[in-house]
């Protein structure tokens, strides 16, 4: 296939053609259409911008969740993405071209969009002082391969809890001293899209944010976008009520299971997790981990596979006993308000107590 | 002159593979695999909540999304004798086979195809004829001329932007490409499809498991209660939509996904005479008829074939320290009793060592194969080297004499022409896969029946609190937790001391089809299958080894060299 990756602009001056020629060009097509000489240079903007952003996409320390997950979007759909949106010029899991070929087309694309391609990176990577043989791609260790894209990118977006925070392989006693892009990237805007994996809908949503708007969304602390991350899944949860109200599961199946109540008490991370699980939904919107009765695990925090048990709730409105919760629930809000009020006191003390820290906090702390 | 070759990364695979080739002639004559990424997992594993695991092992592979934290599960269920209520193992059944007919179909289209179907061929077709091929074969209604007029303009356009994004570089025009155009066209309009309807069967898992990838799970059952009068649980809404999705996996399977398997087999009776390689064969069952996970009440039978005899199942045994054991003797892993030595996974160990063990420091061109080449270890049974997966779970179908599997392999060969010897290939393997997705496809919705009969029965319980508390536990259990993955025969390994994981070992069916050679040098799976009658066209551009290596569906990355064996000359082949 000899057909390069290039605009229309760009083929007409690899022929040979000059500038000037090319304006000449658009002038006889505007004299075609009959449209007046001003807008010759809108048409030569529109061919020479008829190029799809060029997305290199770098793998490393991953289990390829989150490229499943990009294809789980049904809006854009993976196949309007790649045929209409963008250029995806590297990604191990779908591209055609394999070994030499398809380094070839990574540094092809590099090289042609240099300053303005976008860098996406799943997995973690051992970092700087890390064995580099523990990843490596091509006989490149990951380190050098992410040092030598992120040079010429526009932007990198992590996608993912390993890339965005070290995630699984990060967990304690991190084996092979992964780190995440934002520990290694420092002077390249940085876009962190955690999940294990992320909602498929929040990762395109950010590329359409950024494909539409020229520009990168609001970020939170930790490098997420506010327009998904910016809220806890308990603030946004179906089952808050019940929490309100002091109603909650006590084990898988039991009757509040079942009812539908409050996970927390079997170790529901919603309250210190951020994401979009409970407004966007997964999987074309038909279920999310809570209304499939599973406690949320917290997998968009960092450290989360350190922070304590998933089944061991933040922390249990001990006030109150079992049983009292049980029969609030059978006699209603009236007692339920009670409990509940003394609960989410509590609870809220104990969840601040007890949301994740990070190592840069712990250093400001310290 | 010899030649070799380096493939890395060998891509539209999950994870990171690099194989090396030593050649004779053009003749593959010796291939080593190597799985290039190591995060060290089993060692994060230990020193937690056995309930817990599940969710860090399922993180090994986010393709074959839920087999590893099922697998999990399961080993905790074995150590503390859990048995589950009937409905959670048949909503586990019903994940399982979601999980397989969604991953193969999606094997199918959009990790293989390209191996065999030439994109931009397609360009060149017309929609006439290639309507006419798609009605000979299926009664799928997307098949009008101008469907796929419709189709062949986006990809034209496509073509014409000049951004081939990622068909970019692909071996587009190989001599090895032999589908007429309408036959490319049809296969790059069913490669779109594909991506519509997997986002469709993905949905089975979200009802049941709140997402995917990674769905949650539960040890003693699953997570999701069944309640019919309640807005939150598996209700009759619910199972309505898991009903529908079925219908759905069903039409795609028979109408698209079969018919496509053997009118693209057809045009490559020659893969059917090269890639199989070991000849022996490991399936530890799966699928139970009821509550307990008793082989016999399989769909999948459990055994092991040697040598390609099917009149001889021997049985398999997963706890016996004797039968199933991992090597090192080619792995960047040091082992307290020696290179040499085999551990059975209760006994395993995962002490990383690149550097000690003949890793050879980055930036490199060629691994040093007589020492360690991989983060994979050598696991054998008995001793032999086993190839795992779908040719290995049809055969033992076959030979135990499951009435269904008979028939569609007996009717698959005699539409292809092929003898049973057939089936011991690249192409055997991957029809293999879509024969056993019409086994799934068909049983899911016996499992769903029986699942609406049980909750009519008024037995909705999805979960087996007993032994949830620890402080029911002994001190010390183990249990081995198995399942079939889509790739193959899947074995988690845990030992739990005072409530912790004491040691944790997994044992994926990609180590046992793309490990390296054991101290005995007896190849793994793919270097068997690579070293058995392939030739390369065109050594730049090593189509042949690709299509072998996917047919496997590799679950992580590996690289090839070609070396020659007699020389030792090693020369450097750019593959563009």
């Amino acid at each position: 296939m000899s057909v390069k990756d290039t605009s229309l602009g760009e083929r007409l001056r690899e022929h040979g053609i000059s500038r000037r020629s090319f304006l000449n060009y658009c002038a006889a097509i505007a004299s075609l259409m009959a449209l007046p000489p001003g807008a010759v240079p809108a048409i030569a903007a529109a061919l020479e911008a008829a190029r799809r952003p060029s997305v290199i996409w770098l793998s490393f320390q991953e289990c390829t969740g989150c490229t499943e997950s990009l294809t789980r979007s049904h809006s854009p759909t993976i196949e309007d993405l790649i045929l209409g949106t963008i250029s995806l010029d590297y990604h191990h899991t779908l591209q055609a071209a394999a070994g030499t070929a398809a380094e070839a087309a990574r540094e092809q694309a590099m090289q042609e969009n240099h300053g303005k391609y976008l860098l996406i990176v799943d997995g973690s990577l051992p970092g700087a002082d890390s064995n580099p043989g523990y990843s490596t791609i091509a006989g490149v260790s990951n380190y050098a391969m992410l040092m030598e894209a992120v040079q010429g990118a526009a932007a990198v977006v992590a996608v993912g809890t390993c890339a965005a925070f070290g995630g699984l392989p990060g967990a304690d006693p991190n084996p092979t001293g992964a780190v995440s892009v934002m520990d290694v990237v420092k002077d390249k805007p940085v876009v962190n899209v955690s999940g294990c994996p992320p909602v498929p809908m929040v990762i395109t949503g950010v590329l359409v944010h950024y494909l539409t708007f020229g520009r990168l969304p609001e970020l939170d602390q930790y490098h997420r976008p506010l327009a998904f991350f910016g809220q806890s899944i308990h603030d946004r949860c179906y089952r808050r009520p019940f929490y309100d109200k002091g109603l909650f599961a006590e084990t898988f199946d039991d009757a509040g299971a079942r009812a539908g109540w409050c996970l927390y008490r079997l170790g529901c991370k919603g309250p210190s997790t951020y994401n979009a699980c409970a407004t966007m939904r997964w999987n074309s919107g038909t279920s999310w981990p809570i209304e499939a009765g599973h406690p949320c695990l917290g997998c968009s925090e960092p450290h989360f596979w350190d922070a304590g048990g998933f089944y061991t709730p933040l922390s249990v409105p001990t006030g109150v006993p079992k049983q009292a919760l049980l029969a609030a629930g059978a006699a209603g809000a009236a007692i339920g308000g009670v409990v509940a009020t003394k609960a989410k006191q509590r609870v809220r003390a104990d969840a601040a107590d007890r949301q994740p820290v990070t190592v840069d906090e712990l250093e400001q702390k310290l | 002159m010899s030649e070799r070759l380096v493939v890395d990364p060998i891509t539209r695979i999950e994870g990171h593979l690099r194989i090396e080739v030593e050649m004779a002639g053009a003749q593959i004559a010796q291939a080593y695999s190597s799985g290039t990424m190591v995060r060290g997992i089993e060692t994060i594993l230990r020193g937690r909540d056995p309930r817990n695991a599940w969710a860090f092992a399922q993180r090994i592979c986010g393709v074959c999304t839920l087999v590893h934290g099922l697998a999990s599960v399961r080993a905790v269920e074995d150590a503390l004798l859990i048995e589950l209520p009937a409905s959670a193992q048949l909503i586990r059944n019903l994940m399982i086979g979601a999980q397989f007919i969604h991953d193969h179909v999606m094997h199918f289209y959009h990790l293989h195809a390209l191996d065999w179907v030439d994109v931009v061929s397609g360009l060149s077709a017309s929609p006439e004829a290639t309507s006419t091929l798609a009605q000979s074969i299926s009664p799928w209604p997307k098949s009008s001329p101008g469907y796929f007029r419709d189709v062949q303009k986006r990809l034209k356009g496509f073509v014409d932007s000049g951004q081939l994004g990622i068909f970019a570089n692909g071996y587009w025009g190989h001599p090895a490409y032999k589908l007429p155009p309408a036959a490319n066209l049809m296969a790059v309009a069913h490669y779109l499809e594909a991506l519509a309807w997997q986002r469709d069967a993905a949905r089975l898992h979200a009802i049941f498991g709140g997402k995917n990838p990674h769905p949650n799970f539960v040890v003693g059952g699953v997570a999701c209660p069944i309640d019919l009068n309640s807005d939150s649980a598996i209700n009759a809404k619910k199972l309505a939509e898991v009903q529908t999705v079925i219908a759905a996996m069903q039409q795609f399977v028979d109408q698209v996904y079969v018919p496509d398997t053997l009118a693209i087999a057809s045009f490559y009776p020659e893969w059917f005479q090269r890639g199989e390689g070991l000849g022996n064969f490991l399936c530890y069952g799966d699928l139970p008829a009821t509550g307990t996970m008793d082989p016999a009440g399989f769909l999948f039978p459990r055994g092991v074939i040697l040598n390609r005899d099917l009149s001889t199942i021997h049985e398999v045994d997963l706890h016996d320290d004797s039968q199933i054991q991992e090597f090192v003797s080619h792995s960047w892993y040091d082992y307290q009793g020696g290179k040499d030595a085999g551990l059975h996974p209760y006994a395993g160990e995962t002490t990383l060592d690149y550097d000690g063990r003949g890793g050879v420091k980055p930036p490199y061109s060629q691994l040093d194969v007589t020492d360690g080449y991989t983060w994979l270890k050598a696991p054998r049974w008995k001793g032999h080297a086993m190839e795992v997966g779908p040719l290995a779970r049809v055969l033992m179908l076959y030979a135990t004499g499951h009435a269904q599997t008979k028939e569609l392999v007996d009717s698959t060969l005699s539409t292809l022409k092929l003898e049973p010897r057939a089936l011991f290939s690249t192409l055997g393997r991957t029809a293999a896969r879509t024969l056993e997705t019409k086994i799934l496809v068909d049983a899911m919705q016996g499992w769903y029946d029986a699942l609406i009969a049980n909750i009519k029965a008024g037995d909705d319980r999805t979960f087996n609190e007993g032994r949830w508390d620890p402080a029911t536990w002994p001190n010390d259990a183990r249990g081995a937790g198995f399942m079939e993955a889509p790739r193959g025969a899947l074995g988690h390994w845990i030992v739990i001391k005072e409530g912790l994981i004491e040691n944790y070992q997994a044992v994926v069916p990609s180590t046992w089809n793309a490990g390296p050679r054991d101290p005995a040098n007896q190849p793994g799976a793919y270097e068997a299958a690579l070293a058995d009658n392939h030739q390369l066209a065109d050594a730049k551009q090593p189509l042949e080894i690709l299509r072998t290596i996917h047919s496997f569906d590799p679950c992580i990355a590996c690289a090839v060299h070609l070396a020659d064996p007699d020389s030792g000359e090693r020369i450097e082949i750019k593959v563009t």
